[in-house]
């Protein structure tokens, strides 16, 4: 159902969609059944002369029924509901499938700074490329995210993979997820952060392993070792979308 | 001028009585709020210990001792109270209301030496906790004493003299919470 | 319990014959049905600021930068103070000083035959505090650098730092008007606990009082259980704001989460501090134009109990992805989930009442039908939220503003409408044009319906919430998702454009409309046995009470209702 509204782009972005499809098929049925007998109710027991509305105390057995039967089906389809959810949480937010590849985001008021692990896989090396507001990952690798914010709270959520996750500062957070979808996608700030709030996106960017490449050589620091911090930043400002923040990104660690 | 309501007692007990006891409940969960926020804290961190030790123990023991002999007299108030004494019942209160005085000042003397050591609210995490719990713990002590001032007032006409095991039940209820208040902050270090 | 007659004799010469001054009257009244105008009023003015923060965001939603009538162009901070705003006065200032003070005030006293609530001066204490909390919100909409712009959950650090927020009077201010409401409403609930506890009529078992009395008791203990550590907490908030302590700063020690815990561990049993009452009114309204005795009354109270209880056990399903140990977040599926049996039990129970009745669709009648046909969506759709699976993608986005609008508007505008149209001739003695009242019930349930189900698609697609413009967004800035915007937003105009009409209808009938007698709609309650309105002290001779209060149609007797106080 929300892949109508935006695609699925993560591995487990369809167990969500699954899940929210079972939801709606359980609780809608409940919904339909109670208007429709609520509305035929109304109908049927409307205001007629010379008519007396009925004396029932709710204790009569066989009326019981219509209230002691769907409440042990709502039970049901309550534990089938529960046991689905569980499932997904745990996929997603439980469990931690080995990493390809690491990435830290940094979210500060109000702009996303994204640390690639560059050439060599890992991180806090002198390859890492700094970004600002544009996140690069590679289809089919599963990427560890570290989480963390500078600042107040904001919210790491990215729609297209069915992933949100809170960045609280002095906390660091790692997840994961696993692109499976080329294309570009919306990385949206969901926790209110402050004026600035409404315009802290960024661009997310799936694309192939040569396309990785090619944007990694294009991006990469100079080889100069002794001056990680600067050109970190220079990497930063070159790659800036919004114009909001360039001192954001590197060399804080 | 009191409506019928108030003279009405469908439970069996006195309104003013069953107030309390929800007045009480609403506080129960004022100060459940600050101590487990407190002790989930406390526990997070080992370092809050280091700052602790430096609270008065002495100074904590003796306002214990101090709330539980007043509170002994607000029982014998009560007492007097039952047996229509009103006079006898306001006396004891006064006695009350002078341990929560002394209660009070321990603490001004307390707080006042641990300002001028440099502990002030700011201080950091068990600081801010143990000038918010003392304090609200505090202003209830003084919020009792005025209002048992009140009671004794018209006891001593024999007035309202079921208000005087009403005014004893928070003051229960207040020295209870300097019982959980007294380890958690001074003895736990 | 003795079975005799409370009598007014000592009581009439004390105030009934002297003139009281407009204002002694009027403001400084301890009569429980001044207090609860005065809430309803104080609660209804509000309700139109709030609803004016609600058009100019949503026309700023639908026609971002462009200047909007009657306000101007929206900045980001002024967006975020309006949806701030729109949320705490909605809430705080709207759903509860109507629904539980308003309505608590003037119905519980009549409702178990008592002449007063029995605390009067305290119940008058309660309202001057709650008006100097509605001061205090409104000067921190117009201090200087603006007013709180940090949602309504407030959360740290971005509440509790002025560096961060921009706004230090405006959200100091905000906090301690929040506090104070509290603390008038902790006063409040204290008088309606015990009043309705011990001041019944004689004769009046506990299983004899209505349902929306045992609901608005019920939701005045959740109240008082649940938001001791909120008034805690917001005074070291406060604490953190001012004096730059470090309870919720990371950077000193503090924990941010912390904050959130104990804002839901109030702000979750809240929704069924304002749910309850509203089921109650339905109760009432449902029997009374069906002519039908409650469907199982003992099961309501039971239902209204469990959920009660259960509500303090899903507050971190609203913290799913805040950063907490994900395994907590089993335990509140479960525990959320599991809130829904007693829900849809009662929504059962109540259609159930339907069954056998003889229903007329009276202006009250429409709205009460009204709450269960839109509450029942809101309520569905709370299980998308409660599933902690499906919560990683649809928290914080539209899907919830949809989803608690359905529950909170049919609470603090359906069941209050409802309520308002049916106590109207007892609490002024005259009848409500029942033409225009359904012209308003019309021009209001459509228009609401075009505002909501947008906002449910524009969440399924990931919109998020608390945004001034989505052009920043690529793929929420598109035209499709654009015109869900504006549907909702013309919808809105519409509805709005629609409440005049019972603006003039309320005030029109309360002067000019037919004179009402004693039990105009019939009803069994024992208000409707006191004059309309009720004196000061309600009755000459308080009534006693012989029975249930939904005896409706008992077969044998002649007429098809049996008031609680009459002998046989």
């Amino acid at each position: 159902m929300l892949e109508r509204f935006i695609p699925a782009a993560a591995s487990y972005a369809g167990d969500v969609d699954q899940l929210v499809w079972l939801i709606t098929f359980l609780v809608g049925f409940w919904f339909i059944a109670a208007e429709v007998m609520f509305f035929w109710l109304i109908f049927r027991f409307r205001k007629k002369d010379g008519v007396k509305a009925q004396y029932i105390t709710g204790k009569e057995k066989h009326l019981k029924q219509w209230i002691n039967v769907p409440h042990g089906l709502v039970l049901l389809f309550d534990v089938f509901i529960i046991i689905a959810a569980i499932r997904v949480w745990v996929h997603i937010k439980q469990t931690l499938p080995p990493a390809d590849r690491t990435v830290r985001v940094t979210s500060q008021q109000w702009a996303w700074t994204f640390q690639d692990p560059g050439a060599d896989d890992s991180l806090d090396t002198a390859d890492d490329v700094f970004t600002t507001d544009e996140l690069h990952v590679e289809n089919n690798k599963t990427y560890h995210f570290r989480l963390e914010s500078k600042d107040v709270l904001h919210s790491f959520f990215i729609p297209a993979f069915r992933m949100k996750q809170d960045a609280v500062p002095g906390r660091i957070y790692t997840g994961w997820f696993k692109p499976t979808r080329l294309g570009d996608y919306d990385i949206l700030c969901a926790e209110i952060c402050g004026i600035g709030h409404g315009v802290m996106g960024a661009k997310l960017v799936v694309e192939t392993a040569d396309q990785r490449a090619t944007w990694l050589a294009a991006h990469a620091p100079a080889v100069d070792e002794t001056a990680t911090d600067a050109t970190a930043t220079d990497a930063a400002s070159t790659d800036a979308t919004s114009s909001d923040s360039t001192s954001a990104a590197a060399g804080q660690q | 001028m009191k409506p019928i309501a108030t003279t009405r007692s469908s439970m069996n007990i006195a309104t003013g009585k069953l107030a309390v006891w929800w007045v009480l409940v609403s506080e129960i969960v004022i100060f459940g709020g600050v101590l487990g926020s407190y002790i989930m804290n406390r526990i997070a961190h080992v370092e809050w210990g280091e700052q602790a030790s430096h609270t008065n123990t002495w100074a904590g023991a003796f306002n214990t001792f101090v709330l539980l002999t007043s509170s002994l007299f607000a029982v014998l108030a009560h007492q007097a109270a039952e047996k229509h004494d009103g006079k006898k019942a306001a006396q004891y209160l006064y006695y009350t209301c002078f341990g929560g005085l002394i209660f009070l000042i321990v603490k001004s003397f307390e707080w006042a030496h641990e300002i001028r050591e440099g502990f002030v609210i700011q201080s950091g995490g068990f600081w801010g906790y143990y000038y918010v719990a003392a304090g609200l713990h505090g202003f209830h002590v003084l919020a009792g004493m005025l209002v048992m001032l009140w009671v004794a007032d018209s006891a001593k006409k024999n007035q309202d003299l079921h208000r005087v095991e009403n005014v004893g039940l928070y003051w229960h209820f207040v020295d209870i919470v300097w019982i959980f208040l007294f380890p958690l902050l001074y003895i736990a270090k | 319990m003795a079975n005799h007659h409370d009598t007014h004799d000592h009581h009439d010469g004390a105030h009934a014959h002297h003139d009281e001054g407009w204002f002694k009257k009027y403001f400084w009244s301890t009569d429980h049905k001044i207090i609860g105008f005065q809430y309803m009023f104080t609660g209804m003015l509000l309700a139109l600021l709030g609803a004016f923060m609600a058009y100019v965001f949503r026309m700023q939603l639908a026609f971002p930068g462009q200047a909007v009538p009657g306000w101007g162009v929206v900045s980001p901070g002024q967006y975020n103070m309006l949806i701030t705003n729109h949320g705490s006065i909605m809430i705080f200032w709207v759903a509860m000083p109507v629904l539980i003070a308003g309505f608590g005030n003037y119905i519980i006293p009549l409702m178990i035959g008592a002449d007063d609530m029995v605390f009067p001066r305290l119940n008058r204490l309660s309202y001057q505090l709650f008006f100097v909390s509605v001061l205090l919100l409104i000067a921190s909409l117009v201090v200087q650098n603006g007013g709180f712009g940090g949602a309504w959950t407030a959360y740290p650090p971005l509440s509790a730092n002025k560096d961060f927020n921009l706004t230090p009077l405006g959200s100091s201010l905000w906090l301690g008007a929040v506090a104070v409401e509290f603390v008038a409403f902790l006063l409040g609930g204290i008088n309606f606990i015990v009043t309705a506890m011990n001041a019944r009529a004689p004769g009046m078992k506990a299983f004899d009082v209505p349902i929306v009395v045992w609901t608005i008791v019920i939701a005045s203990i959740l109240f008082m259980a649940s938001v001791g550590p909120l008034v805690a907490g917001a005074v070291m908030l406060l604490f953190d704001q001012l004096l730059g302590t470090s309870f919720f700063n990371p950077n000193r020690g503090g924990d941010p989460i912390l904050w959130q815990h104990l804002f839901w561990f109030f702000g979750h049993p809240e929704v069924y501090v304002v749910l309850l009452p509203a089921m109650g009114i339905v109760a009432e309204v449902m029997t009374v134009f069906a002519r039908k005795k409650l469907f199982a009354y003992k099961t309501v109270i039971y239902t209204i109990v469990a959920t009660g209880v259960l509500s303090f056990f899903v507050w971190a399903h609203h913290q799913f992805v805040a950063g907490i140990d994900p395994r907590m977040a089993n335990v509140f599926t479960v525990t959320t989930v599991l809130i829904s049996i007693p829900i849809a039990e009662m929504c059962f129970v109540y259609i159930a009442t339907l069954y056998g009745g003889s229903i007329t669709l009276s202006t009250p009648m429409l709205w009460a039908l009204a709450f269960m046909a839109e509450f029942m969506l809101g309520g569905v759709t709370g299980i998308y939220l409660g599933s902690s699976g499906a919560d990683i993608f649809f928290h914080d986005t539209y899907f919830v503003v949809a989803h608690f609008h359905y529950t909170f508007f049919p609470i603090a505008i359906i069941a209050v409408m409802s309520g308002i149209t049916y106590w109207f001739p007892k609490m002024f003695g005259r009848h409500m044009n029942d033409f225009w009242g359904k012209v308003h019930f019309w021009g209001t349930i459509i228009p609401f319906n075009g505002i909501f189900i947008p906002l449910f698609v524009l969440g399924a697609a990931g919109e998020h919430r608390r945004i001034f413009d989505y052009h920043s967004f690529p793929h929420l800035a598109t035209p499709e998702l654009q015109s869900l915007r504006i549907i909702a937003t013309v919808s809105l105009v519409v509805m709005l454009a629609f409440q005049p009409v019972f603006l003039v209808n309320y005030i029109v009938s309360m002067f000019r409309g037919p004179k009402a007698d004693k039990n105009p709609w019939k009803a069994n309650t024992l208000e409707w046995t006191a004059d309309s309105p009720p004196p000061h002290g309600n009755w000459a001779e308080l009534p006693n009470c012989y029975r249930g209060p939904y005896e409706y149609s008992v077969e044998g007797r002649e007429l098809d209702y049996w008031p609680q106080n009459e002998k046989a």
